[in-house]
């Protein structure tokens, strides 16, 4: 037999799960898939572990320590991966996956950082950028690694 | 004097290498275009300034020095060297499966209820998997019904992986309707190869 008290304990819990699950999937627009060494998440003024799973959200900066990597897959199946001592902004990032339409701009503000692009870039070529202090590069495809004020 | 050519040459190289080493045994950025697995054109446009480099075949490169950009051709090993952590880091790439539907249901063709079962092998080799099932349509119809159709195909098959475990959170159901056909074909014509659901795990 169950209390009233347990199972609207139960029902808050339930609705409170699947709140979080919600807010965690609507603005979800990629996973941390590989985390080596010190790599934190940069959001909103805190600084959060990146492990393995973390889900990120636009605006996220990853840092890198002198003894870190960190692998990304975005929602559109492109790959980002940083090296040591790297700063990576994913400034901003919208993902359309029935038509496929989107704009992906991320910033690297030093260190080191392969990238193989997705069905952003395919779909249309203007729509993803990645800057560094010095350039901007635009995507036609597929694959390339970029470097920024090494140390 | 013909005969201080010789001399002033050599100066002015060591001069130069020099200047060169000063400013340039640091440079601030590094673009290499890597080539294809598969082959296919690809390119990357680089930006410096008032320059623009278009980076097209495997390995072109650009590289930031203090007095502005130099195009040049990088190699394996320097790719090596300068981003071989960054390039460990990759996460594995996205691996896709298709089903096939019968015509206007959301029901699996007998072949693609066995590669379903493959698609549980390919899930257990990821460190983190996350599931995008992608729903598609013959172009049979209109634009929102399509659309529709798709999206309960794409659903019905995460509804089938939840139910043998994957945990919702990590699956996305989106339908695509007639956008993307596997074969083109003009608009009206049935076609059984485009009523389809990908399962791309990554």
């Amino acid at each position: 037999m169950q209390t009233p008290n347990r199972r609207s304990f139960r029902v808050a819990l339930v609705a409170l799960c699947s709140a979080l699950a919600l807010a965690a999937h609507a603005a979800d627009i990629g996973q941390v898939k590989v985390a080596k060494g010190t790599v934190t998440i940069e959001r909103g003024g805190q600084s959060l572990p990146a492990i393995t799973g973390a889900r990120l959200q636009s605006g996220d900066v990853l840092k890198t320590g002198a003894d870190g990597s960190v692998g990304l897959t975005m929602s559109d199946n492109s790959l980002l991966s940083a090296g040591p001592n790297s700063v990576l902004s994913l400034d901003r990032y919208d993902f359309d996956a029935t038509t496929s339409q989107g704009q992906f701009d991320a910033t690297l503000q030093k260190g080191s950082l392969a990238v193989i692009s997705g069905r952003i870039a395919k779909q249309s070529p203007d729509s993803m950028k990645v800057r560094t202090p010095s350039s901007i590069l635009g995507i036609r495809g597929t694959e390339f690694v970029v470097s920024a004020n090494d140390d | 004097m013909t005969t201080s050519w010789p001399l002033r040459a050599v100066v002015a190289a060591a001069v130069f290498a020099l200047t060169a080493c000063l400013g340039g045994c640091y440079h601030s950025g590094l673009v290499v275009l890597l080539p294809e697995k598969d082959g296919h054109a690809t390119a990357v446009e680089v930006k410096q300034g008032e320059q623009t480099y278009v980076l097209d075949k495997p390995y072109a490169a650009t590289r930031q020095w203090p007095m502005g950009a130099q195009a040049y051709t990088s190699d394996a090993k320097e790719v090596e060297a300068r981003f071989g952590a960054a390039m460990a880091a990759q996460p594995m790439r996205a691996k896709s499966f298709t089903l096939y539907f019968l015509e206007g249901q959301d029901e699996f063709t007998v072949e693609s209820k066995e590669i379903f079962e493959t698609v549980f092998v390919e899930i257990s080799r990821y460190p983190v998997p996350d599931l995008v099932v992608v729903g598609h349509t013959d172009k049979v119809g209109s634009d929102p019904f399509n659309d529709q159709l798709a999206l309960r195909r794409a659903e019905a098959v995460r509804t089938a992986l939840i139910a043998r475990g994957v945990a919702p959170v990590n699956i996305v159901a989106v339908g695509r309707g007639k956008r993307d056909p596997l074969v083109p074909t003009a608009d009206g014509v049935a076609e059984p190869r485009n009523r389809r659901v990908e399962i791309v795990v990554r």
